[in-house]
């Protein structure tokens, strides 16, 4: 309900309107969605996980494990939003989550009836038999009742960026300890980038308003920012959270730039990518609940929240609140409550005596204070009617019920050390404060070995506005320091607080419930995981904090117990009869909340989800309606269908063109490396597996390239250029592969060699002119003798054609008459434009990479990487003779000496033709009688190339079969796919034109 | 014979800060021992300006040497000139071992300029683009967004890049997208 | 995310403008080699929670590759250093030694 008193942040001039479940609800500019749900009276938000239970808002900041809701419509749905994460907008439309049909009424709820059924590890001890049930019965169980929002079904409509930057110090944490800490680090000199995760600066202080340097904590912070809005070294961010720590100092923000203000332009978020040279955490505290009986149900919250609603938003969750604590700082919550004007009917201490000055200051209110005293049970479904009362150190024994309307618990206080953590900052237990604190000696340490980020403030373990406020200080200059800037910033801010009396660890109430009451103590809400089910798990023997974890699903909700853990594990230890310290915490993983994929994508999504790399004549490709087919990041054409005409009618007819009148091939992907040097030849001995260095100058040859273990890598069409140069074609996916191949050679091993090279792939457009009419269609354009005598067979030349400054390879992959011509990019579309203009009247077709592939593999030609796999040697391939025999060594050389790469059984290339004429299927295998060590069918080869061959108007393929080559016309059978073989019989991979006179006219 | 046209044919964008493509360039990479003698010259002879240092750029109006590693040097200079320039390079350099390639056509030049150009291009690289680290003068290789790139400041607000010319339209739209997104603010604007 | 120096370009460089490269400091062996000459090169890696020696190359940068000292570890990085040599120079040997007493690694100390 929204009080008559002011929230500090809520601009009731200015009414929001937004509906929550289709109902249409009032806040105002300020509110949070949580403190204008409550405002509302929607104390029931939400359903737990597993059993459905009702569940209200429980805190106000990121711990909220309960306020789960989808947010938006269509291309603006998100699902799982925390409420107190989001400022209320005009507009805003949110749904709750995880419930069927209703959110008032769950079916889902009949698990709670059941829970005696679903103990800790349910999931595990039921659904493991009978084993044929998994697939078809429980897995489909489990499965519908996973997950809590709904994902949504359009693409987001939102923008997203990154941001990358480096500063001397990250400050993460906005509150008293954060600003003095960026304080200290920006007088310095240091560049600094302040972050907030919510939307205002000063933390808790700027509610509980201690007083810091003689002013409010309030006109403190203001100044504060004053004074660091004016140093330009400084960078102040609000709503952008510190996600997580990395190695070296990186870390990643989450910046939520309009969810606020969904009309604003820009982009919607911002993922900052920062190399900090130190880093300060001051993130705060986060107060624990208290397990009591039924402490689930809403209208029990956090008494620190519950503060921030009335002071902040000017919102009260009801008009009775019982105040439950083991604390002082809690009775902060009674004067707040009472200040409002509302009732607090009593405060219940779990400590033998409360004597402290605020207790006092609470009982000169008129307030009672029950000390030794306990809640023994919270009354009503889904709101907060009363709690019954009994003693701390009993077993439950009523004492008396307290009709209220709220429950206000507080536990204590656990720094949040997440950050800390993420990059291996240890913790160290503290015993007074009961709570796990960042042990300031074993840091997360960075590149030089040293330490990177320091805790500071109440994330230390600093609970007092004195304490952390000169602790932040401390901490910005040393990190400032330590970054190189050493300039003094002066004297630390002076804070002041109210005394407070010790704490008293509480980790159940009553300390001697019985199992009924311990049954029905929430730790984690949104997983409804209760005291009874970590002790289960201890008495089953879990004994390691992780595998309890696992077991009983505590802290593995979206919030990752951040409210449950330190209580879940206090009650492991007492459960295991050892020390809190020594059960240890879970590990802290990033990031501090779940990111956004569309976040962590940033820009890179839809055109820009990644390179699309583009030759010269891509242009063309598209204008022609080609089928493309990625190869790496090229779109290359794959056919180019006319009219109706389907893909593979395409290139039947492309391959067809090509063997009897002429066809274009966009080559320019191939990879060009250009290899210089006195050593050049040398070098490239070293490289191929045949021999470079003899290479005549205008001539071409035809080379293997082989890794270290003999296996075949890549190939292509070597060419000399002069005496020192040589021009080495890859493969397309080979370029940049084979350059840095190169390179790593000639700068790690042989750098004392005389070798540059350069990978000038896309200096050129590179076209094939295949085909009986090649010759004529060139000499069409004119410009240049290329008859077999001026440019026979394997002989590269240069010259002008038809205006054009280009380079003419003669070799085919083909086996036709076949020129590679290459031309500057820039005018490789003008050159094509040309070859098409001059080929059509000679029957000119392009065609795409399918017809590619079967001219060479009807030509039984080798291709990388559906011949090879990367455990290929060229001996398989029967490449032998492009294996040197005169050198002593090269790349591979002494890997293909290995006994099992001269084993005669090793699979080798053949050809396959099926009896029926039918295409064999892709990567079929070679049945073998028999069965192998694992009960399966022996295999005795597989297909590596299979295509219908227009030329042969049947199937042909290639293939790697146990000594195929000694088996010639042997029929072997071949599985299909969907079962059952096909026989094939061993032939000659070299299906066309075996004497190869086609190509050499 | 046709003119040759870059790979973004004069792509452009309005806006505060516009992203342009610079056209057809002459681009000429120099690989060689940095230190050989008579490179001094012949730098003062191809763009007027003297070697560059380990990272810098030597900007003179349309041309430039660029450093790009230890024994890799780039020099723009206007594309008509680059066939002279290469036989120029062949007799400063006869003798000395040498690789001086044109890499005009494999690449593509672009500009970025406007107050937040600065930021822009930190939308897309992992470096340190601090004022007081990176300025007129120097040149930096890294990634932009998924793909290599250099780039270098002719003046506060004015960045050149260049890519290959394969992924020239992904450079344009990726900087064309984080040019609309707006300024970060954390750079002052106009450094 | 990993920072380390480039010696070629003398600027720290983002650990996504890398290739890492396996272990440093290996002997070729060539055809002369036996097998298990050949199979150490081939196949034989350290793999030390400690003191490592690796190669990365500046693939985003100058394309030059370099050696880096570093704890597997603790990711503490002693030093980094060009490709072209068969040993880490001493003033990196020097301060393993400060950092790690006793430190050994393939035949280095």
């Amino acid at each position: 309900m929204r009080l008559r008193t002011n929230g500090r942040l809520v601009r009731k001039n200015r009414p929001v309107h937004f509906s929550f479940n289709g109902k249409a609800m009032q806040g105002y500019a300020g509110d949070t969605l949580a403190s204008a749900l409550l405002a509302n009276d929607q104390i029931l938000v939400g359903r737990s996980f597993k059993y459905h239970r009702p569940r209200g808002i429980v805190a106000a900041g990121t711990e909220e494990p309960n306020a789960l809701v989808e947010l938006g419509r269509g291309d603006r749905q998100e699902p799982n939003v925390r409420v107190t994460q989001v400022d209320l907008y005009e507009g805003l439309v949110a749904r709750s989550q995880n419930h069927w049909p209703s959110l008032e009424f769950d079916v889902g709820v009949i698990n709670a009836k059941l829970s005696r059924f679903l103990p800790a590890g349910f999931y595990y001890k039921t659904f493991i038999q009978p084993r044929a049930f998994w697939k078809h019965v429980y897995e489909p169980i489990i499965r519908r009742s996973a997950g809590l929002g709904a994902a949504p079904e359009t693409a987001d409509d939102n923008t997203y960026e990154h941001f990358n930057v480096t500063v001397d110090v990250l400050v993460i944490g906005g509150g008293i300890a954060g600003l003095a800490a960026a304080l200290a680090a920006g007088r310095a000199g240091a560049r600094v980038l302040l972050l907030e995760q919510t939307s205002g600066w000063g933390g808790r202080a700027v509610v509980d308003r201690p007083m810091i340097e003689g002013q409010s904590a309030q006109d403190w912070v203001n100044v504060t920012l004053g004074e660091l809005h004016a140093m330009p070294n400084v960078d102040m961010r609000v709503r952008c959270q510190g996600a997580g720590v990395y190695d070296h100092g990186y870390a990643l923000a989450h910046e939520r730039l309009t969810d606020h203000a969904p009309k604003q332009g820009g982009p919607r978020q911002r993922l900052w990518r920062i190399r900090a040279g130190q880093i300060v955490t001051a993130t705060g505290a986060i107060e624990r609940p208290l397990s009591f009986a039924y402490n689930d149900v809403p209208g029990v919250l956090l008494a620190a929240s519950l503060r921030d609603y009335v002071v902040n938003y000017g919102v009260a969750v009801g008009q009775r609140t019982v105040i439950v604590t083991n604390n002082d700082d809690a009775y902060r919550t009674a004067l707040a409550l009472h200040a409002a004007g509302l009732d607090v009917p009593a405060v219940i201490d779990a400590r033998p005596a409360a004597q402290g000055a605020l207790p006092e200051q609470v009982r000169a209110l008129g307030i009672r204070v029950l000390a030794n005293s306990a809640i023994g049970a919270v009354e009503g479904g889904k709101r907060v009617t009363g709690v019954s009362i009994c003693a701390q150190d009993g077993t439950g024994g009523q004492t008396e019920q307290i009709a209220c309307d709220c429950v206000a618990m507080s536990g204590g206080w656990s720094p949040v050390v997440h950050l800390w953590s993420h990059c291996g900052g240890k913790l160290v237990w503290d015993e007074a404060q009961a709570m796990f604190r960042p042990d300031a000696d074993r840091p997360p340490t960075g590149a030089d070995g040293a330490g990177f980020v320091t805790a500071a403030g109440t994330a230390n373990g600093h609970l007092f506005t004195a304490e952390a406020i000169a602790d932040g200080f401390g901490a910005g200059r040393k990190a400032a320091s330590t970054a190189g800037h050493v300039k003094k910033p002066g004297q630390a801010p002076m804070g002041d607080d109210a005394a407070e009396d010790p704490m008293a660890p509480v980790w159940i109430m009553p300390a001697q419930a019985p199992y009924d009451m311990r049954a029905k103590m929430w730790l984690d809400y949104q997983n409804d995981v209760k005291v009874s089910d970590v002790q289960l798990a201890a008495q089953e023997g879990f004994r390691s904090v992780e595998h309890t974890k696992r077991y009983t699903t505590l802290g593995m909700a979206t919030d990752q117990g951040k409210l449950s853990n330190v209580n879940g594990l206090a009650v492991l230890s007492d459960a295991l009869g050892e020390a809190i310290p020594q059960v240890g915490t879970t590990t802290f993983r990033p990031p501090y909340t779940p990111l956004p994929l569309a976040a962590i994508a940033g820009v890179a999504r839809d055109e820009l989800f990644q390179p699309v790399r583009r030759t010269p004549v891509q242009d063309w490709h598209e204008d022609h309606d080609a089928d493309f087919e990625p190869v790496g990041q090229w779109r290359r054409p794959y056919a180019y269908p006319r009219g109706d005409e389907s893909s593979h009618d395409a290139v039947t007819r492309e391959v067809k063109n090509t063997r009897e009148a002429v066809g274009l091939l966009d080559a320019s992907t191939l990879g060009k490396i250009i290899v210089k040097g006195p050593d050049a030849g040398r070098f490239l001995d070293m490289i191929y597996t045949n021999m470079m260095s003899t290479l005549p100058v205008g001539s071409c040859r035809y080379g293997l390239m082989c890794s270290e273990n003999g296996f075949l890598m890549d190939d292509g069409v070597v060419a000399r250029m002069d005496d020192d140069t040589w021009l080495c074609h890859t493969t397309t996916g080979g370029a940049d592969r084979i350059h840095a191949h190169m390179e790593d050679w000639l700068q790690t091993e042989w750098y004392d060699w005389q070798v540059y090279t350069a990978n000038v792939t896309e200096q050129y457009a590179q076209f094939a002119v295949v085909g009986p009419k090649a010759r004529d269609l060139l000499q069409d354009i004119g410009g240049m003798d290329l008859t077999q005598e001026a440019l026979p067979f394997m002989r590269w030349t240069t010259g002008t054609l038809g205006g054009f400054d280009v380079r003419i390879f003669r070799i085919s992959f083909s086996g036709e008459l076949s020129f590679e011509i290459a031309v500057r990019a820039g005018q490789g579309a003008a050159f094509w434009d040309l070859l098409v203009k001059h080929g059509e009247p000679l029957g000119l077709m392009p065609y795409g990479t399918e017809a590619l592939h079967v001219l060479r593999a009807e030509k039984g030609f080798i291709m990388i990487g559906d011949e090879t796999d990367g455990t290929v040697i060229p001996q398989d391939l029967n490449l032998d003779w492009a294996i040197s025999k005169k050198k002593d060594d090269f790349l591979g050389k002494r890997g293909q000496m290995r006994t099992h790469m001269q084993d005669p059984d090793r699979w080798k290339l053949v050809g396959l033709e099926t009896l029926d004429g039918s295409v064999l299927p892709d990567g079929a295998y070679a049945v073998d009688t028999g069965e192998n060590v694992n009960g399966q069918r022996n295999t005795q080869g597989r297909v590596t190339s299979t295509y219908y061959s227009p030329t042969l108007g049947k199937g042909i393929a290639m293939g790697l079969v146990r000594r195929g080559p000694e088996r010639m016309g042997e029929v072997i059978a071949f599985t299909k796919t969907g079962g059952g073989t096909v026989d094939a019989r061993i032939c000659d991979p070299v299906f066309y034109d075996k004497e190869g006179k086609k190509q050499n006219v | 014979m046709s003119e040759p046209v870059s790979a973004l044919r004069g792509r452009a964008t309005s806006g505060s800060v516009q992203v342009s493509d610079m056209g057809l360039q002459g681009m000429i990479s120099l690989r060689c021992d940095l230190s050989f003698g008579k490179l001094k010259a012949l730098s003062k002879d191809l763009v007027g300006a003297p070697v560059p240092a380990l990272r810098e750029a030597q900007v003179r109006n349309d041309r430039a040497a660029l450093w790009m590693s230890p024994d890799e040097l780039l020099f723009l200079m206007p594309h008509t000139e680059v066939d002279d320039a290469l036989s120029r390079i062949a007799k400063a350099m006869k003798d000395q071992h040498h690789l001086a390639l044109d890499v005009s056509d494999a690449r593509a030049l672009l500009r970025v300029e406007g107050p937040f150009a600065r930021e822009v291009i930190a939308k897309l690289a992992p470096v340190d683009l601090h004022p007081d680290v990176f300025g007129p003068g120097q040149v930096l290789r890294t990634r932009l967004g998924q793909i290599a790139a250099a780039f270098w400041m002719t003046d506060a607000q004015t960045f050149q890049v260049i890519c290959f010319r394969s992924v020239a339209h992904y450079a344009f739209d990726l900087l064309e997208a984080s040019a609309k997104a707006g300024p970060v603010g954390h750079f002052p604007r106009g450094t | 995310m990993l920072i380390l120096h480039c010696p070629h370009c003398d600027r720290m460089v983002d650990e996504t403008d890398l290739h890492p490269g396996g272990e440093a400091h290996l002997k070729r062996h060539g055809p002369e080699a036996d097998a298990e000459a050949f199979e150490n090169y081939l196949f034989m890696r350290e793999n030390p929670k400690g003191v490592h020696f690796e190669r990365w190359r500046h693939v985003y940068g100058c394309g030059k590759w370099f050696l880096a000292a570093r704890n597997t570890a603790t990711l503490e990085v002693y030093g980094t250093y060009p490709a072209q040599t068969h040993q880490p120079p001493q003033t990196i040997r020097d301060t393993i030694t400060e950092r790690q007493p006793g430190w050994a690694w393939g035949d280095f100390r």
